[in-house]
């Protein structure tokens, strides 16, 4: 089928919510090329599941396809129309799985020798789409924060090497009750502009107290969720023509009853934390991994106000085989590992949170917990710079905004 | 290409990125650009027929950040020190093919971008560079030899080529299966040494092909199973083990081509920093300890030309759609861009050339080296080095 073949009780497999708004665009879906159709349902059929924030830009984005003219529309996908698709892409169920299309396609453009040409169609539309719709400023500047380094008692190589050009590197600070302090400061934040998903705490370990106000995501937590997700990784593995390609697909749509959570407390969470163990890489065996690809998906998806992630260590490397499976005693720790890997997180955090709009004004605070050395961005704070001010952590942060 | 990981570069993530590859290179080893009046190493007077080659591909995908740029050279200092001085250095090499490891080699061993399942146990659909070598040059089986690490390359030795093909290929080692079967039980002592494809971990193909067989490790290597076990016991990663294989291999077989993959640095998949800059530091060791086997194992001194290349990079930190130095999945240029390293016989040392080549010219070249003819490779032979 070809999208100008569409009608609306395609969409009845859709879930609720996905099937009402999908309803007013079908016209709209007919003009465009099926080499983009399908990424925009991959979205759409998870409408149900999304943040706030992802929400409003799937409705922005379908209100400017339905507003353009048809010589408009040949304009924004022209470049998309050009694409060379197979007649089995064609052919498949790309409404009911626009996912599994999307995977396809990809290999189609890479064997094809098409993928430049997509990308570059693809960088057009988004640029395109950034222009129609300006971008909304958050309500108040966005602030991340990284505690790296948990269980490493010195370090003598330089951190933050990275992060450094772009803001003030502090060597004296008191680390007295530092995630403490960062914790209140997330929470102060969760009370002064109270919105659903804008404000997180995600640990690589065991989970400190924290306000109920702020949203959660810890490694510890999801153990039982992990042990299942390996558990299933082995089995579906080991049965005859299983490939990486079809395991990845199968893993990617799985469900949280699938894989056992019982009555969903907070269904779009529950779908997101299942999504960073399935669609993950080394999620599942590596909490700094972890840690680092869900403050990337939290930026990208959530785009919250407010982001504290703090790493904690890793199990120690092993063979692969060995670390996806299930075992029982206490795993083999790689603090000082752990520690860069933390340090290029921090960095990774900072690069994501600042492709969200309001950019200019963000802050960032990266800490190494226990230790004097932190290292603050922020609008208010020269950059490159070196401080020998001996202060604690709140002081820091007052300093920052 | 969703709206929403639309990039917002800031002007200080492209001032980040803005130096070129060869200011890396020209401000850490004093090279000099692209001189056609530097000194050329010569083939010590060795004749066509006892030159050799010697290839290695720095895998599994290092980025720029990680090794020539300037804070990147911490992590290869036996490249930066000692070979890239003795070195003509081409800092663009463009991979415009898949960015597959298993095909991405297969494309470089055949000149020709294979489009072959990545995770299958398929041959490369053209010619191999060893099928040339061999069917122009008449030359033994025994003459070329390719050590892989994953029991994924098992068939990158021979391609299905109606011309070329069966019994024309290279003869195939892969360490890591040759460990696992030597190691009839104690497998946990060896455990760090059998990792095999860090993308898919948990899915290895089939064995199929002229694989080397444990029997042979004796009658070939002049290697008991009992000697290989203790040895593999101090090593700490399946690339050392295969370093310990291809020192064997030279000694005792001194192919003329030899094919060396290396893929420690492919853990990056897993998302751990400090294992992937680890991985780097390690290949840069093994590089250097084989190029110092090239100049001490007579059979290969004077004669030798070695080239070193990624099969490709990795995604950029700018590309919103990858996730950094873990994957190689956008196709940015910073994944399809490299570097490629030759030297020893043959090559004008201390040269670093910065205009653009492809990876795939990498088989004309050394046909061109040896005099066989890479007729159906869509790469050029690199005019710098021929």
């Amino acid at each position: 089928m070809l999208p100008r073949d569409l009608k609306p009780e395609n969409f009845e497999r859709y879930p609720a919510e996905a099937r009402k708004l999908v309803r007013n665009y079908v016209g709209a879906f007919q003009r465009l090329p099926l080499s983009f159709l399908p990424s925009l349902l991959r979205e759409i059929i998870d409408y149900d599941f999304k943040f706030p924030s992802e929400r409003k830009a799937v409705e922005k984005e379908l209100e400017n396809l339905d507003s353009l003219s048809p010589e408009q529309t040949k304009t924004w996908f022209e470049s998309f129309a050009q694409i060379e698709l197979s007649t089995k892409l064609e052919r498949f169920d790309w409404v009911n799985a626009p996912a599994q299309f999307v995977e396809q396609l990809s290999s189609h453009l890479w064997t094809t020798h098409q993928l430049d040409r997509f990308r570059q169609a693809a960088t057009d539309y988004a640029g395109r789409l950034h222009a129609a719709i300006p971008p909304e400023v958050p309500p108040a500047p966005r602030l991340g924060i990284a505690v790296i380094g948990q269980g490493v008692a010195s370090f003598n190589e330089p951190l933050f090497r990275k992060l450094r050009p772009h803001g003030a590197h502090f060597s004296r600070v008191k680390p007295e009750n530092g995630l403490d302090l960062l914790l209140g400061a997330v929470a102060a934040r969760a009370k002064k502009h109270p919105i659903p998903y804008a404000h997180w705490y995600v640990d690589g370990g065991e989970e400190a107290k924290y306000d109920p106000a702020i949203t959660c995501i810890s490694y510890r937590a999801l153990e039982p969720l992990r042990t299942v997700v390996l558990r299933k990784m082995r089995s579906e593995s080991e049965k005859p023509g299983m490939g990486p390609e079809t395991l990845r697909t199968l893993l990617a749509q799985m469900t949280p009853s699938e894989l056992g959570l019982a009555k969903p407390t907070d269904p779009v969470l529950d779908r997101f934390q299942v999504k960073l163990l399935t669609e993950g890489s080394g999620t599942q065996i590596f909490s700094t991994t972890f840690a680092q690809w869900t403050a990337r998906e939290t930026l990208r998806r959530a785009q919250p106000l407010t982001l504290l992630v703090r790493f904690a260590p890793r199990q120690r490397q092993k063979p692969m085989n060995e670390l996806l499976t299930e075992r029982n005693e206490s795993p083999e720790l790689d603090p000082l590992g752990s520690l860069v890997d933390a340090d290029m997180g921090a960095y990774y955090n900072w690069l994501n949170q600042q492709r969200l709009p309001g950019a200019e004004q963000s802050l960032f605070l990266a800490w190494f917990e226990g230790h004097g050395e932190a290292l603050a961005i922020s609008p208010a704070l020269p950059r490159g710079t070196e401080s020998t001010s001996v202060a604690d952590l709140r002081e820091v942060l007052s300093w920052m905004s | 290409m969703r709206a929403a990981g639309a990039p917002n570069y800031s002007p200080d993530l492209i001032r980040q990125f803005a130096r070129t590859r060869r200011d890396f290179l020209r401000d850490a080893a004093g090279l000099a650009l692209g001189s056609t009046l530097l000194r050329r190493r010569a083939f010590a007077g060795s004749p066509l027929k006892k030159r050799k080659v010697v290839v290695i591909t720095f895998g599994g995908g290092a980025r720029d950040q990680e090794t020539f740029a300037p804070e990147g050279q911490e992590n290869i200092p036996q490249l930066m020190r000692e070979l890239i001085p003795q070195s003509t250095f081409f800092t663009q090499v463009v991979n415009r093919g898949i960015l597959g490891h298993y095909v991405a080699t297969a494309s470089l061993a055949t000149g020709v971008y294979e489009t072959i399942n990545n995770f299958a146990s398929l041959p490369p659909e053209n010619p191999t560079v060893f099928e040339y070598f061999r069917k122009d040059l008449k030359r033994p089986s025994s003459d070329a030899w390719v050590v892989a690490p994953s029991n994924g390359f098992n068939r990158i030795g021979e391609s299905n080529h109606r011309s070329y093909g069966l019994g024309l290929g290279a003869r195939v080692i892969l360490p890591k299966h040759l460990l696992t079967a030597a190691i009839s039980k104690g497998r946990s002592d060896y455990e760090h040494l059998l990792r095999d494809n860090y993308e898919t971990p948990l899915y290895a193909p089939e064995l199929a092909g002229s694989e080397f067989e444990l029997e042979q490790l004796e009658k070939i290597l002049k290697l008991s199973v009992d000697d290989f076990k203790t040895h593999a016991k101090t090593l700490s990663s399946p690339d050392e083990l295969s370093v310990y294989i291809v020192r064997q291999l030279m000694r005792q077989v001194a192919p003329s081509l030899l094919w060396i993959t290396m893929h420690d640095i492919d853990v990056a998949h897993a998302g751990a920093y400090s294992l992937y800059i680890e991985g780097i530091r390690r290949t840069d060791r093994l590089c250097a300890e084989i190029w110092k086997m090239i100049q001490s194992e007579p059979e290969y001194a004077g004669k030798t030309t070695l080239f070193i290349l990624p099969d490709f990079g990795r995604d950029s930190d700018d590309d919103p759609g990858g996730n950094g130095f873990q994957h190689h999945r956008t196709g940015d240029a910073l994944s399809r861009t490299t570097w490629l390293m030759a030297l020893g016989a043959g090559v004008r040392e201390g040269v670093v050339h910065d205009r653009a080549m492809e990876s795939v010219d990498l088989v004309p070249t050394i046909g061109s080296m040896l005099d066989f003819s890479a007729s159906l490779a869509q790469g050029k032979p690199i005019q710098e080095l021929v």
